[in-house]
């Protein structure tokens, strides 16, 4: 009943227009940067793997993947270990000051990263982590810590207050019960809260370059300088994205049954 | 549901409140203090009082002109992509397959360009869009539209835009996609009974039931047009001449290009002075709808 007329169009339509600028990167980084300039073909005639090649054995390009992913995931385990705690509060408990804390958290999320860009830069530089992965990941935190806490209130309300009570009587301590009971029940928002985490410090570029300079260097910093330096090599570039979107793509795929919920945020 | 008074529940915020303190309000003071003064290099600063704001805020000086060109551009370009975005969105999430392998099918290719680094989501539209190279700037300039993104005001414009609708229409989707779902079955049949039409069951059941989400949709796409930077950075550089140049792009060079610090941390107290402020009324209308809807919650 929920469905309108040519809905298998209109959906058709928008999955095409989803994939086909995708399809074109991948198109062209199996292509030789002479069949790119020269000619327009819509699948690679002369199919080859350089572009892939030269990413996986020159240094200064995969090592961009590992700096990314290190910070991501120390962004991720930081931010869910924060956020726990204090998810389970705002939902449990009223205390002084908690709506203005709420809101100033969530104002954190939506603050500009152009803003602290400069100020990052310098406070990092004075406590000697500027061009490591902490930096981008202490970082990261400002946006992905008050949304993790966002997603796991919704989680952690769910969850009907009885269970805590029980679990009192029994004697649990809370940090037991924390661990023992209430992470268990929230398996699915952890997993969802994780995965905003990963996917909002993945894709952020401004701090990310901002932070590092040599040794921690992001891909996407490393993408942006080879754009510049080496002249236009697109078939390079295009490989390079293509495997930017890979770890996305695992990631979607284990969260799938999640996804609609997780983009609500926990609040449908 | 009922909460309990318990101000040891700070104890359970406090390293939240203390990370992301570390992370704002130490930056800010840093702003607040750059604000105040000018400085010609060597770390010499000099007391500049509220100069940078008036000027900032007076049309007629040259950082009051970029700032509020770059605003209005910005709020534009807001206001299109909300328009385009919200009801595409809404018309998606409608048309979604009810059931079997399909849903998860749809549900991954649409969260894929949400998972895209922002730099590659530009230099996909980079290379898609050239006329020489891309299949779109290709396909267009070969069917008689003379398109240029690097060269033309609209065709920047353009790309920009649907580029935005390409990268984000999923996350309103996928939004308005979970509300949809949470409503019964009881609902349609109820309806069917009734003999409503199609467009009183979206008007009078679905509506409603997505209201919570789609402000969820609207706030987190507002917010995230408002402070756009990566992908029309890369695209377009924020040319052709400053005609896609928004306020973050504008911001990041006067601090990081002129490193004048003054006047980019005025900016910067101004724009988040403004987004603070959207970002309350945002969050009360939602408080309020959701006291309105209390006994649901958690009924997901």
């Amino acid at each position: 009943m929920h469905s309108i007329p040519g809905r298998r169009i209109i959906l058709s339509l928008f999955l095409i227009f989803l994939l086909l600028p995708i399809y074109w990167l991948v198109n062209m980084s199996f292509k030789t940067n002479t069949e790119i300039v020269t000619t327009m073909t819509l699948w690679p005639h002369q199919p080859t793997l350089a572009n892939y090649m030269r990413i996986f054995t020159d240094e200064s390009w995969y090592s961009g993947y590992i700096n990314s992913l290190k910070y991501v995931v120390i962004n991720t385990v930081l931010s869910i270990s924060f956020a726990l705690p204090a998810a389970y509060a705002f939902s449990r408990y009223r205390f002084l000051g908690d709506k203005h804390l709420f809101f100033w958290l969530l104002s954190n999320r939506m603050a500009p990263p152009a803003v602290f860009a400069l100020p990052f830069f310098n406070l990092y530089s004075a406590i000697n982590l500027f061009d490591t992965p902490w930096a981008v990941a202490l970082a990261h935190c400002l946006f992905n810590v008050p949304l993790a806490v966002w997603i796991l209130e919704g989680f952690v309300s769910s969850v009907p207050r009885e269970i805590d009570e029980t679990a009192f009587l029994d004697g649990y301590s809370f940090p037991r019960f924390f661990i023992k009971i209430l992470v268990p029940l929230i398996a699915s928002g952890i997993g969802v809260a994780a995965f905003f985490c990963f996917m909002f410090s993945w894709v952020e570029l401004l701090l990310a370059r901002t932070l590092t300079s040599v040794n921690a260097k992001p891909i996407s910093a490393v993408m942006t300088r080879t754009v510049s330096a080496s002249g236009m090599d697109w078939g390079l570039l295009a490989a390079a994205g293509v495997l930017t979107i890979i770890p996305g793509a695992l990631v979607i795929w284990f969260v799938r049954n999640y996804i609609a919920r997780g983009f609500a945020l926990g609040r449908v | 549901m009922d909460k309990t008074v318990n101000q040891k529940a700070w104890f359970l915020v406090l390293p939240v409140f203390l990370i992301v303190a570390f992370s704002a309000i130490l930056p800010l003071m840093t702003v607040v203090n750059y604000s105040m003064q000018d400085t010609f290099g060597n770390n010499q600063f000099f007391w500049n009082g509220v100069g940078w704001f008036k000027e900032l805020l007076d049309p007629t000086t040259d950082l009051g002109g970029r700032f509020l060109a770059s605003l209005g551009r910005n709020l534009f370009f807001s206001a299109v992509i909300l328009a385009i975005e919200v009801p595409l969105g809404i018309v998606v999430a409608l048309s979604m397959p009810r059931e079997g392998w399909r849903v998860a099918a749809c549900l991954v290719i649409m969260a894929l360009p949400l998972l895209i680094p922002w730099n590659v989501v530009g230099t996909i539209w980079q290379i898609f869009g050239r006329p020489d190279i891309g299949l779109m700037g290709y396909a267009l300039n070969s069917i008689g539209i003379n398109y240029n993104y690097v060269s033309n005001e609209f065709d920047a414009w353009a790309t920009v835009i649907v580029m935005d609708v390409w990268h984000w229409t999923s996350l309103v989707a996928l939004l308005c996609y979970a509300g949809l779902k949470s409503i019964p079955d009881a609902y349609y049949q109820a309806a069917q009974i009734d003999g409503a039409s199609r467009w009183a069951v979206f008007t009078a059941i679905q509506l409603p039931k997505m209201n919570r989400v789609l402000l969820i949709a609207v706030l987190l796409r507002f917010m995230d047009s408002f402070m756009i930077y990566t992908e029309p950075f890369v695209v377009t550089g924020g040319g052709p001449g400053n005609s896609t140049t928004f306020v973050s792009i504008e911001l990041v060079k006067i601090a990081l290009g002129q490193f004048d610090l003054g006047k980019a941390a005025a900016l910067s107290l101004v724009y988040n002075l403004i987004i603070l402020i959207v970002c309350w009324i945002f969050y009360t209308v939602m408080t309020n709808a959701g006291a309105e809807r209390a006994p649901e919650k958690g009924v997901a």
